[in-house]
């Protein structure tokens, strides 16, 4: 009976690789500069492997796309936290990439206790990439009033000004010190899990597998090395809080593959920035522009913060606006000036083989079957919302991390996806039946910033600097 | 493809609504009767509302279905409404002003997710709430007016379980608990977990030989109570005042004649209760209960106001209830058919036979409906209006509607008289 399981990519890949190496399965095109997901082992001839973003392994195991799955517990708790009835088994913790996940908060806060941040009057604010875990955490310590934001990255630059709390992974008091954080309460110790799928387990022959797994997991060599150089490297960041200057501009950049660009667009622009990007994860750079503080966040991130009142300022995609839009259409953000770099397209991408050329025949497709036409993006309100406006019928939008060309065409029908050129699309046997709009990178703002004060004159100054830069390209 | 119905709903059939409408009719009708005025407060509430410490449990508020609403860019969280009582205190605060008494009544659904989807998710409860005070006599209101709802729906062997919240919390201080364990072990009593005690008495034996029999004991007079008393005078005596008023509340029950039977441990799933808790039972089912929550509104920051309440669960009580012994005799229904050019006739002999009394479809067409006794067929040609009696198989004709009205009240006086 063949055996599907899922691997990690990012973070765990290199550790991952070490140990099936070591259990001899050789598997070819897993490692950092694979191009593709789709995997053979010689070892076991009936098993297939595909890569997938950690966070999505609990839940395409537990969904029962995969008998099997490695990933980080941590991301099996976020999973069962909200979803204690999963279809999961923890079956091995693999010894390797440790770490823990903390309730953090900012030094300026004072508060070292949980029973501190109870008596906290007002909304406590949680950020973090694990709102399931957050949230009960929240529970459980019966805080009064709280709201938990879900962020892709970053959440430790958020505490004191933008969060009162961050559920963060962190493995050492130097690291929580450099980012001037204090830990209030563990939440969490994690490493590399093994986990299947509960049906699997009942009812598949997965022994020879797992035995090979568990039988090398404690002949790989251990961590240590890895943390160390970590620490020599955290002790580096020396994070400051911006001045608190009530007329202060917040500016909020990206972290990522779009800082090269907007470091490009700053120097045209003749603003100077100093640590961005960081080599040491610095998410507080000083800009050159006086009155303007600076916070490096996920661009995902950005309209959520700026609908908040927690940054003026913010440099993101159109495509991550639209996101935000569409999930709250009344959200008081609104694009302010096209920056023109990282263009994109956001495509509707199915397999080759599916006889599909257009959505026309995707909903004809869509209403032939009796199963639910599966729609894998990490655009889920824009998956949503096309699938809405097509009629795909019985739908099902399955939230992804990345690496979404992985899920076609076994774990999904459809993708909602960006491209620059469709290279990839293509190079994974897919094809593109719609377009749904094309995206570049911009500036966003609150829809009601007063010009008149000088605050407001100070953004429209930088508006204004950033778009002749932008016009002079 | 077939569309299905969501996991962990139901519907609601025709008959199971006749008995949902008579459960909800003989609690509105005792509830205006006592002078309590309904209210109706909306399903979606925000989430803070409920987390605020001193309501729901925590293993309640990990089930409830709490989501972003589509301007929830603050992380404010909405909920469908998981609880009757909360939004009630929420709505006396909002509207209540300095009225010193309230009584309030509602008929709701409260949405709770029950993980394997067998039972079902949304659940329909009936509710009263006495806000503004505190008094002993108010609890046994409250217990009086939830028996005789249960007496009017004719249901058998209802059993009344009493405890007391101050009573539990009285005795876990004792236990010399932080409080932190002490709420956490009073929120596993009121989920119903009696393992939480277990464990208590394995780790404190000193207090074993005081606390446990406490806590398991039963009884069934208010003599029981005054013994207990007695009991507990010298090492405990804490309890006094929470003993002193599950005492005066049994006393009033005990003049009116209902039967109870104490439980102290016995749980009820609502944490802001600080009194006298009262569970309903028919055999093992709980199909009802409630109790005092003089914590509650204060800390919703509506001010020093005590209140109690209760609510029944007509899911349950709609599997015991019989519709037969309540209802009296259905309407007769009447099937109407007619030829086209006499359709305006057809609809004017149908409005005077309803104004009569009488169920009356007007024919669609060849499928006709099941179990009607009787149809009228309107005719452009004398005899206009021809009756016919499925039952015995006969034919009357008539006239004008008014025979034909005429006649179906002789036939049902003849049949009352064969009665």
């Amino acid at each position: 009976m063949p055996v599907k399981i899922a691997l990690p990519k990012g973070r765990l890949l290199d550790r991952t690789a070490a140990l099936l190496r070591l259990a001899e399965w050789g598997l070819d095109g897993y490692h950092e500069e694979a191009r593709f997901y789709h995997i053979r082992s010689r070892k076991f001839p009936t098993l297939t492997a595909r890569v997938f973003h950690e966070k999505d392994i609990p839940i395409q195991v537990a969904v029962g796309n995969y008998d099997l799955g490695i990933c980080g517990l941590d991301w099996v708790e976020e999973l069962l936290a909200k979803y204690s009835s999963s279809a999961l088994v923890k079956i091995k913790g693999l010894g390797y990439a440790p770490g823990s996940l903390y309730v953090v908060t900012g030094r300026l806060e004072e508060i070292t206790t949980v029973a501190e941040i109870k008596d906290k009057k007002g909304v406590i604010r949680i950020a973090s990439e694990y709102p399931n875990l957050a949230e009960s955490f929240a529970l459980k310590n019966r805080l009064g009033r709280f709201s938990v934001f879900p962020v892709w990255g970053g959440a430790e630059v958020y505490p004191p000004e933008n969060a009162e709390l961050a559920l963060i992974r962190g493995q050492t008091e130097a690291e929580f010190a450099s980012h001037n954080l204090v830990p209030v309460s563990k939440v969490l110790d994690f490493g590399a899990f093994l986990i299947a799928n509960r049906h699997s387990w009942e009812s598949k022959s997965l022994a020879k597998v797992v035995a090979s797994i568990c039988d090398s997991c404690h002949k790989l060599p251990p961590d240590e090395e890895i943390s160390s150089t970590k620490e020599e490297t955290v002790s580096k960041v020396s994070t400051q809080y911006p001045e608190a200057t009530d007329g202060a501009v917040r500016l909020a950049l990206p972290d990522g593959h779009q800082q090269t660009p907007v470091l490009q667009l700053l120097d045209r622009a003749g603003i100077k920035i100093d640590d961005y990007p960081s080599e040491t994860g610095n998410r507080r750079p000083v800009i050159g522009l006086d009155g303007v503080v600076v916070k490096v966040i996920r661009p995902q991130d950005m309209p959520w913060q700026v609908a908040n009142g927690n940054c003026d300022l913010a440099v993101t995609g159109e495509d991550w606006l639209r996101e935000h839009l569409y999930q709250f259409p009344s959200s008081p953000v609104k694009e302010l000036l096209k920056l023109e770099f990282g263009k994109v397209r956001i495509v509707a991408v199915v397999s080759q083989a599916l006889p599909v050329a257009d959505v026309y025949g995707l909903r004809q497709f869509g209403a032939a079957r009796s199963e639910p036409v599966r729609v894998a993006s990490e655009y889920v309100n824009i998956a949503d919302k096309f699938a809405r406006e097509n009629h795909l019928g019985h739908y099902r939008v399955v939230p992804t991390w990345g690496a979404t060309e992985a899920f076609l065409p076994e774990d999904a029908d459809l993708l909602i996806e960006n491209t620059q050129t469709g290279k990839t699309i293509a190079e994974h046997n897919l094809k593109i039946i719609d377009t749904l709009f094309e995206s570049t990178g911009c500036l966003i703002g609150g829809k009601s910033i007063d010009f008149s004060t000088g605050k407001g004159k100070k953004i429209e100054a930088i508006i204004e600097t950033l778009r002749s830069a932008v016009e002079g390209t | 493809m077939r569309v299905q119905r969501c996991k962990g709903t139901r519907d609601l059939s025709p008959e199971e609504m006749v008995r949902f409408r008579l459960i909800e009719g003989v609690f509105r009708e005792c509830c205006l009767n006592w002078g309590y005025r309904e209210v109706k407060t909306p399903t979606i509430e925000y989430l803070h509302l409920f987390t605020s410490a001193g309501t729901l449990t925590p293993s309640m508020l990990g089930k409830v279905y709490s989501f972003l609403d589509w301007d929830g860019w603050s992380g404010e969280r909405v909920v469908l409404r998981p609880d009757g009582t909360i939004p009630i205190a929420r709505l006396y605060i909002d509207t209540a002003g300095k009225k010193d008494l309230s009584r309030l009544f509602y008929v709701t659904n409260t949405f709770i997710f029950e993980e394997t989807g067998r039972k079902t998710r949304e659940r329909w409860q009936c509710g009263t709430e006495l806000i503004g005070v505190g008094s002993p006599r108010a609890d046994a209101e409250l217990i009086s007016l939830a028996l005789e709802v249960l007496k009017k729906l004719k249901l058998d062997g209802v059993k009344l379980r009493l405890s007391h919240a101050g009573l539990i919390k009285a005795l876990l201080v004792k236990l010399g608990l932080s409080p932190e364990e002490q709420s956490q072990i009073f929120d596993q009593i009121l989920d119903g977990n009696g393992e939480a005690l277990a464990r208590i008495k394995s780790e404190k034996p000193e207090l074993e030989n005081i606390i446990f029999p406490l806590l398991s004991l039963k009884g069934k007079s208010s003599g029981f109570l005054k013994n207990l008393k007695a009991l507990s005078a010298r090492s405990l005596p804490e309890m006094g005042p929470c003993l002193d008023n599950l005492i005066d509340i049994v006393d009033i029950l005990e003049a009116l004649g209902d039967k109870y039977q104490i439980d102290i441990a016995s749980g009820a799933g609502f944490e802001y209760y600080t009194g006298v808790i009262f569970q309903l039972f028919i055999g093992k089912e709980k199909i009802g209960g409630g109790g005092r929550y003089d914590a509650l509104i204060p800390a919703m920051g509506g001010g020093n106001v005590p209140a109690s309440g209760f609510a029944l669960y007509i899911d349950r009580l709609m599997n015991s209830v019989k519709p037969e012994i309540l209802a009296g005799s259905p309407a007769q229904r009447i099937l109407v058919t007619a030829e086209a050019e006499v359709l305006k006739e057809a609809f004017d002999t149908a409005g005077r036979l309803r104004a009569a009394g009488y169920v009356v479809e007007i024919s669609l067409g060849d499928r006709a409906p099941a179990g009607l006794r009787w149809t009228l067929d309107i005719r452009n040609r004398a005899p206009c209006f021809v009756l016919r009696d499925k039952v015995k198989s006969a034919k009357v004709e008539a006239r004008s509607v008014g025979e034909v009205i005429a006649f179906l009240e002789d036939e049902s006086a003849r049949k009352d008289s064969l009665a």
